[in-house]
């Protein structure tokens, strides 16, 4: 039983296919990579996963309930979460206040306009363990536009992870991180791949070889092939393509 | 703008200095050349500004109409007061019921926008209430407007206060200044405050960590709208009248002026300095020209220019200038913020 599966995913802009006739699953407690060149469509399929664009045809499952369309508002609060490609932070808030924000435990008491948030130690606490789990212990009180470009991708999926989420979705998480910041971010990805169900888009594919259960090729919106790291680097398409020679 | 992580105080010393300095002003106003109406003109148009800033600077929503909010809050005091029920309670009840429900009712056709198409909103919804106030005379007295508003008593039953005098009126809305400033204070701390402040940053992430922000943005829009109604029903009281000027779009204009001279996007205290600022540089600047507003506008634009922060980010720049021991980033920022 797949944790999250869509089928028949199609989406088009104006007269531009995207995506289309796309059909994928992902098991729960597994690290499925995505793959493609770039305006594959890899981005668009996150996003249409995720909430932030409609389908024009096709239906998407989490635990066995129909989330087609909802928005990323209910999709989150389903438990899916998402990092960006483009690093979407509170820019103006610490990092511990762009945690605190997206605990479920805030949220809950999201209309509230009387109890003073910097006083709940509960929040603070939770919000506090989350960046330590990411590896800003220590940061907590820096602005979020003053940190370095490597926390800040971690601060990302920080937030990500606040929301408590079941499954997890990484845009591109590595971009414009070095070695040392990408094995970093590898080490906080293995760690929490014994805890969450992970799908990476990724374009460093050493990255993705070393961590992921199973890879899915997306080209021309569509999946052209998938399998285990090892399957794909026997795969005939990919061992010709500038994928298959970075792997 | 950023909120300081820790402990925010119930009372911070802003603001018992504000209330202070206000209470106070019947001891000194009068020696320095002033007059007690300028007092509490000044804290009708400190309320109208901190209200807004929850809008604008707290949420990031740029409302240019919301002078119509505080003249709806002007005419609706004087209407129920005229045509209804002549009771203090009733009547200021009534204007911040009747201002914040056509609040709501026009937020929820400008809430799913930002930027400039929501700014564009806000104005044309403020032109729709200022052309229906000058146009139905009937019931909103056309240009004239409604005149003969009373100072209603302050009846609490056992005990009655007269507001007619200016002094006493004065009292009367410190006391209600005071209770919406310690709640707008609160506000902005609690939970509902956060991600108000989270959505002004970024709308996109607050809907990916699932907040509907299209509700926060309604809301935050019908909260200040009901302090504009409030602040517009006490301006109707200290005129004794209620006229199309009040919800013009110059007043809309003023308004954005105080809180960004003031350093609203910056700073709680922002509306406060600028409102003050505004109001005597009118009374100050007007006593020596008619053109005072063109000065006004000089030094709007210079500190758009050069201080874009206002004069509370002018403020924060000067605290926060280098020392010789800077503090670790570890440790919590002291507590209550947002000064």
């Amino acid at each position: 039983m797949k944790l999250f599966e869509a089928s028949g995913l199609s989406k088009r802009f104006g007269a531009q296919v995207v995506l289309q006739d796309i059909t994928l699953g992902f098991e729960e407690g597994q690290l499925t990579g995505i793959m493609g060149p770039n305006g594959a469509g890899k981005t668009t399929c996150f996003n249409v996963l995720t909430g932030r664009y409609k389908p024009d045809r096709g239906s998407v499952t989490f635990a066995g309930e129909n989330i087609t369309g909802l928005s990323p508002r209910e999709i989150a609060r389903k438990g899916i979460s998402r990092s960006f490609q483009i690093m979407n932070l509170f820019d103006s808030y610490t990092a511990l206040d762009n945690v605190l924000v997206a605990t479920p435990h805030v949220r809950k008491q999201g209309f509230n306009p009387w109890r003073d948030l910097g006083a709940d130690s509960k929040a603070q606490a939770l919000a506090a363990a989350v960046l330590e789990r990411v590896g800003l212990k220590g940061k907590e009180y820096v602005l979020a536009n003053s940190l370095s470009y490597g926390d800040r991708r971690a601060l990302e999926i920080g937030v990500a992870l606040a929301t408590d989420p079941r499954m997890l979705f990484l845009d591109e998480p590595t971009a414009g991180l070095g070695a040392e910041g990408t094995a970093r971010l590898a080490e906080l990805v293995k760690t929490l791949k014994r805890q969450l169900t992970i799908v990476i888009i990724e374009h460093d594919m050493n990255f993705l070889f070393n961590l992921a259960d199973q890879i899915l090729v997306i080209h021309w919106g569509q999946v052209i092939t998938q399998g285990t790291p090892a399957e794909l680097r026997q795969n005939e398409w990919v061992r010709r393509s500038n994928l298959g020679a970075l792997a | 703008m950023q909120l300081a992580t820790g402990r925010a105080p119930l009372f911070p010393l802003p603001m018992l200095i504000t209330v202070a300095l206000f209470m106070s002003t019947p001891l000194w106003i009068t020696r320095v050349g002033l007059y007690q109406y300028l007092a509490l003109e000044i804290m009708i148009w400190v309320l109208f500004a901190m209200g807004y800033n929850l809008l604008l600077g707290f949420t990031g929503l740029p409302s240019f109409g919301h002078g119509a909010f505080f003249g709806i809050g002007a005419y609706a005091f004087g209407l129920l007061q005229l045509k209804v029920w002549p009771n203090l309670w009733f009547d200021l009840g009534g204007a911040v019921l009747v201002t914040s429900a056509l609040g709501a009712l026009v937020a929820l056709f400008i809430s799913h926008r930002r930027g400039i198409y929501y700014a564009l909103l806000t104005i044309a919804f403020g032109q729709v209430f200022w052309f229906v106030a000058n146009k139905w005379s009937s019931v909103t007295g056309g240009e004239d407007g409604l005149l003969n508003i009373k100072r209603l008593p302050a009846d609490f039953g056992f005990v009655s206060f007269s507001l007619t005098s200016n002094t006493a009126l004065f009292f009367f809305s410190l006391a209600l200044f005071a209770l919406v400033l310690v709640c707008l204070w609160r506000l902005i701390h609690s939970p509902l405050g956060r991600i108000f402040s989270a959505i002004k940053q970024n709308e996109t992430r607050a809907a990916f960590v699932g907040y509907n922000v299209w509700l926060y943005k309604w809301l935050a829009f019908t909260i200040s709208t009901a302090v504009a109604g409030l602040a517009g029903a006490l301006f109707a009281m200290a005129q004794q009248s209620a006229y199309p000027n009040v919800m013009s779009l110059h007043t809309s204009g003023f308004v954005v002026m105080m809180v960004l001279i003031g350093g609203g996007l910056v700073s709680f205290w922002g509306p406060l300095i600028g409102a003050i600022f505004f109001i005597l540089a009118r009374d100050l600047l007007g006593a020596y020209t008619e053109t005072w507003l063109l000065w006004y506008g000089l030094i709007f634009m210079v500190m758009v220019v050069f201080k874009p922060e206002g004069i509370a980010g002018a403020w924060q720049s000067w605290r926060a200038r280098p020392r010789h021991k800077s503090k670790s980033p570890t440790e919590a920022p002291a507590a209550g913020g947002a000064l």
